[in-house]
C-alpha cells in the first residue's frame, strides 16, 4: 500500500469553471449582505426572516473567508504526553447513556459517490493498515478545550487507497448515532487527519466514537464525527446535524 | 458654519465612532451569550442582555458583525493616522501633564476645552485603542488557533487567549461606560458627535 503523501489535482471536472463563477457570484451576494447588515438598527430585528437570512448568509460568506486563510500545510500543534487531558471530556448531543454500541464483528465502513473502489471495509482490515498517533487540541464551538492522544490511519492515504476523487468538494460521514457531518476535500487531505481507531494508545472506547471517527485538529469539536458508518465523497453541499441548525459549517481553527 | 462655530469632529470620525458603536454593540452583547455556553468563571451573562437567543445565533452574530469592526476599525485607524487626527489630538502625552491633570481633576478644576483634549481624555483614547487592539488579537488567537498559532502562543496559548479576550472585552465595556458618564456630566461633548461642530468657548470644568 502507498501512503506516500502525493496528491493528484485532478481538475478534470467540466463544470469546474461554472462552479468558480458560481463561487465569485456568491461572494459579491454575500458581501451586499455585509452592507445590508449595517443598516440594521432597532429593536426587534433578532428574529425577522430577513434578518436570519443575511446572517445565514453571511455564515456562507465565512465559510469562504476561512477556507481561503486555511493552509493545507499548516500543522496544528501538537504536545507532550504530560498536556493530555484527564479525564478527556465525553461529548454529544446526548447523554453519556445513550451511547451507541456497535457489533465490531459485523461493523462494515460503507462506502459511497465519488470513490472508485466502494467494498465496504471491516474493522479489521481497517486495524490491518499502517498506523500513526497525535496528540492535538480538541477545541469546542462551546470555547472549551482538551487535548488527546489519537491514532488510526491517515485519512489522505486512506482516500487515495480507495481511489477517491480527490478534486470532489465535499466528504460526508453518516454515523450510527444519526450524527451526520461533512468536510471540505482541502481538510480531509490536511497531513493530520485521521481516521481515529485508538484513544491513548487503547482500542477507541465507546464514548469516543468507537468503532472509529474521524479526528481533525484543524476543526471544531462537532466537525470531528464519531461512530462513522459511512462515509461518500460528493460534489453537493451535504450539511451536517449542528451546520443544518446554524453553527458554521467550515469551522476550521 | 458661523464664524461662532469650530468643526469639533470630522464626518469620517462621527460615522466611525457611531458604526463602531454598532459593531462593538454586536460584539459584546453576542460574546456574552457565546461565553456563557462554557463560562470562564463563576457567572454567567443574564440571557436577557445577551443577543444571538443561543449559541449558534450568537455566533453567526458575533462573526458577521466580526466584519463590520474589522472594516470600520480600518478606517478610522487610517484616518486618525494619515489626517493626523491622532498626532494633533492625542500627542504629545507626557507623564508630568499627566500627573498634573490627573492633579487638577481631584481638585475640581480640570478644564474642558471644546475640541483639545486634555492628558486625561488622551490617556484614555490612546489606552481604549491599544485595548481594542487585543481585544481584536485575542479573538483572532481564539478563532483560528491553528492558522495564526503564532499569535495564540503569545497569548500563551488557547485557553489564556480566552482571558485576555475576555478582560479586554471587560476593560472596553468599563471605558464605554466611563465615557458614557463623562458625556452626561458635560452633555454639550454630545452634539458635536452627531452635527460635527460645537460653539467656540471659554474653558469651563
Amino acid at each position: 500500500m502507498n501512503f506516500k503523501p502525493k496528491l493528484e489535482r485532478k481538475l478534470v471536472d467540466p463544470s469546474s469553471r461554472s462552479i468558480q463563477l458560481l463561487e465569485r457570484r456568491l461572494f459579491l451576494k454575500s458581501s451586499l449582505s455585509l452592507g445590508a447588515l449595517t443598516l440594521l438598527t432597532g429593536c426587534e430585528v433578532t428574529d425577522t426572516e430577513a434578518v436570519q437570512r443575511v446572517l445565514w448568509s453571511m455564515s456562507r460568506w465565512n465559510d469562504r473567508a476561512q477556507a481561503a486563510l486555511f493552509n493545507p500545510d499548516r500543522l496544528a500543534p501538537t504536545y507532550p504526553e504530560s498536556a493530555i487531558t484527564k479525564p478527556f471530556p465525553f461529548n454529544a448531543y446526548y447523554g453519556e447513556d445513550k451511547v451507541p454500541r456497535v457489533d465490531a464483528d459485523h461493523y462494515r465502513l460503507e462506502l459511497a459517490g465519488l470513490i472508485r473502489d466502494k467494498t465496504p471495509w471491516r474493522l479489521d482490515q481497517l486495524h490491518g493498515l499502517p498506523q500513526t498517533a497525535q496528540i492535538t487540541r480538541h477545541v469546542c464551538v462551546e470555547g472549551w478545550s482538551a487535548i488527546g492522544k489519537w491514532g488510526g490511519v491517515s485519512f489522505r492515504g486512506f482516500l487515495e487507497m480507495i481511489g477517491a476523487d480527490l478534486g470532489a468538494r465535499y466528504v460526508g460521514f453518516k454515523c450510527a448515532d444519526d450524527y451526520y457531518t461533512s468536510i471540505d476535500m482541502a481538510t480531509a487531505v490536511h497531513p493530520q487527519t485521521l481516521l481515529t481507531l485508538r484513544y491513548a494508545d487503547q482500542i477507541l472506547p465507546p464514548k469516543y466514537g468507537f468503532p472509529m471517527k474521524l479526528r481533525i485538529p484543524t476543526k471544531l469539536g462537532f466537525k470531528n464525527p464519531k461512530h462513522i458508518m459511512a462515509m461518500f465523497v460528493t460534489n453537493d453541499y451535504p450539511g451536517g446535524y449542528w451546520e443544518d441548525k446554524g453553527y458554521n459549517w467550515f469551522s476550521g481553527l | 458654519m458661523s464664524a461662532d462655530k469650530v468643526l469639533v469632529h470630522p464626518a469620517p470620525v462621527r460615522i466611525t465612532h457611531w458604526v463602531n458603536l454598532l459593531a462593538m454593540a454586536i460584539m459584546v452583547l453576542s460574546g456574552w451569550r457565546i461565553y456563557d455556553a462554557s463560562p470562564l468563571f463563576a457567572f454567567r451573562f443574564a440571557e436577557a442582555i445577551t443577543l444571538g437567543g443561543w449559541l449558534a445565533g450568537a455566533l453567526q452574530w458575533h462573526f458577521a458583525a466580526m466584519w463590520l469592526l474589522l472594516i470600520n476599525g480600518l478606517v478610522s485607524v487610517a484616518y486618525g493616522i494619515i489626517s493626523g487626527h491622532y498626532r494633533r489630538h492625542y500627542l504629545p502625552l507626557t507623564l508630568s501633564s499627566l500627573l498634573a491633570a490627573l492633579g487638577d481633576a481631584l481638585h475640581g478644576r480640570l478644564p474642558h476645552q471644546v475640541g483639545v483634549y486634555n492628558p486625561l481624555q488622551r490617556v484614555a483614547y490612546l489606552g481604549v485603542l491599544a485595548i481594542a487592539v487585543i481585544l481584536v488579537l485575542s479573538g483572532l488567537s481564539i478563532w483560528k488557533p491553528v492558522q495564526l498559532q503564532e499569535l495564540t502562543a503569545v497569548f500563551g496559548g488557547y485557553d489564556a487567549a480566552r482571558v485576555w479576550h475576555f478582560c479586554a472585552m471587560s476593560a472596553l465595556v468599563l471605558f464605554a461606560v466611563i465615557h458614557v458618564v463623562m458625556v452626561i456630566l458635560v452633555p454639550r461633548t454630545f452634539l458635536p458627535m452627531l452635527t460635527g461642530s460645537a460653539g467656540r468657548s471659554k474653558e469651563s470644568s
